[in-house]
């Protein structure tokens, strides 16, 4: 068979047909697919929640707090605590954590669902903070809300070579701890002062404010906005 | 059958793609961060290269020449998408590391070039072992660049330990270590092909 000519008609009629029958096979291939993707993102997630809560918790209904999503647990019909979907932007670009507290608002455990970060320095945000070896820099068990890196104060060792990385991922940990208390109160109004008296005594509000100024209606939930920090950056903003 | 065989040996290391032809760089130098990742986005474009090195093969007559690149881009990017969401469907994990550089694929010049240089002007047999051949070539030369930066970098290979991770340079996980171990092994190829 000789080579097509190529002319007009032959040209528009060759690349149509290339166009629709790649058009159509990959419609199939993304029909076939589709469903097996949306389950492995769902497995993941799922496997993600169940990792950072306590064995044998059941699921309660998932929540929107500004852009997070709270998974409230329980445990025998008793609240234990959520696990909350959060993000920050890191060195590289989002990244997704899902965190699990118990009922006062410690950490359990964290899972990095998604993230962009260097391979080598910023990519340890996988495990670094969950080293049990060293306290320093391990965030599990720990009150969440005010966790700063050193650098800035805190007291939690940073990723050697990769403070944005661990900033960005501390930010989503405290993130995710003022989406877990938003909900917590809405849930137990009035019965939450008495069951979780951990919550922030008014000595600790400076560090509180600290690392979460931006979220300025957490702070007031926490302090009223009485805090001394709180108002000196108020005075210095004006 | 001689021709055949020459074909199909012709891309692991004579007409090597990424140490003698020095083609589609980009994934070479980024996705090598460690063995397994190389050899993934070798054998990712090995199959596109191979299914498009037949399509066109066999399309080559009804492809006027006037229109073949975009006729040849749109058969690539076909599969290349193709392999994108059965990877996602099926290894998420690869899929994860990789995810940016597959849809790339589309742009790799290995592929292309093939399809411009040898498919379009062979025949169906003759172009799949060309395929086969370019895409081996591409992939051990993949395998080889991660599994010796992940070396250097980490102390480990395929994620085996082979030294503590405090003797390893972790420079070669990053940018500039790809560059260095690229240069050695094209320093290296070229004087294996000397002799």
């Amino acid at each position: 068979m000789n080579k097509l000519e190529s002319s007009f008609k032959n040209m528009v009629l060759s690349l149509v047909i290339i166009s629709v029958v790649a058009a159509g096979a990959l419609a199939g291939v993304y029909i076939l697919t589709l469903k097996t993707i949306e389950a492995q993102k769902t497995q993941k997630q799922q496997a993600a929640i169940l990792a950072v809560l306590p064995e044998g918790v059941e699921l309660g209904e998932a929540q929107d707090v500004n852009d997070m999503i709270v998974y409230p647990a329980t445990l025998n019909g008793e609240p234990a605590g959520a696990a909350v979907q959060t993000e920050a932007n890191g060195f590289g670009g989002p990244q997704k954590v899902m965190v699990g507290f118990d009922q006062e608002g410690r950490i359990i455990n964290y899972e990095v669902l998604e993230h962009q970060e260097t391979p080598g320095l910023g990519d340890k945000i996988v495990s670094w903070f969950k080293n049990a070896d060293k306290p320093a820099q391990n965030i599990l068990g720990r009150q969440a809300g005010k966790l700063t890196v050193s650098k800035d104060g805190g007291d939690v060792d940073a990723i050697t070579a990769a403070t944005i990385s661990s900033r960005a991922f501390l930010k989503a940990v405290n993130k995710a701890y003022a989406a877990f208390l938003n909900d917590h109160t809405e849930a137990h109004t009035g019965a939450s002062q008495q069951v979780h008296p951990v919550e922030q005594p008014v000595h600790e509000c400076d560090h509180h404010c600290q690392g979460q100024h931006e979220d300025g209606h957490k702070c007031d939930g926490h302090c009223g906005g009485n805090c001394k920090h709180h108002q000196e950056k108020e005075a210095n903003n004006e | 059958m001689n021709n055949g065989m020459k074909t199909l040996t012709n891309g692991l290391l004579r007409e090597n793609p990424t140490f003698v032809l020095v083609l589609g760089m980009c994934p070479t130098l980024a996705t090598t961060t460690s063995a397994i990742n190389g050899m993934s986005m070798g054998l990712a474009t090995m199959f596109v290269l191979i299914c498009s090195n037949v399509v066109i093969s066999l399309l080559k007559n009804l492809i006027p020449d006037k229109v073949r690149i975009p006729a040849f881009i749109v058969v690539i990017a076909t599969f290349v998408t193709m392999v994108q969401l059965v990877m996602q469907a099926y290894l998420p994990a690869i899929y994860d590391v990789l995810g940016l550089f597959i849809p790339l694929i589309v742009v790799n010049c290995i592929v292309l070039g093939r399809a411009e240089a040898f498919a379009a002007k062979n025949s169906v047999g003759l172009s799949a072992l060309d395929g086969i051949g370019m895409g081996l070539g591409f992939t051990l030369a993949l395998t080889i660049l991660g599994a010796i930066r992940e070396l250097l970098g980490t102390g480990a290979v395929f994620g085996l330990p082979i030294f503590s991770d405090h003797f390893a340079a972790l420079i070669f996980v990053l940018a500039p270590g790809a560059f260095i171990c690229l240069a050695y092994l094209m320093a290296l190829a070229n004087k294996l092909q000397k002799k």
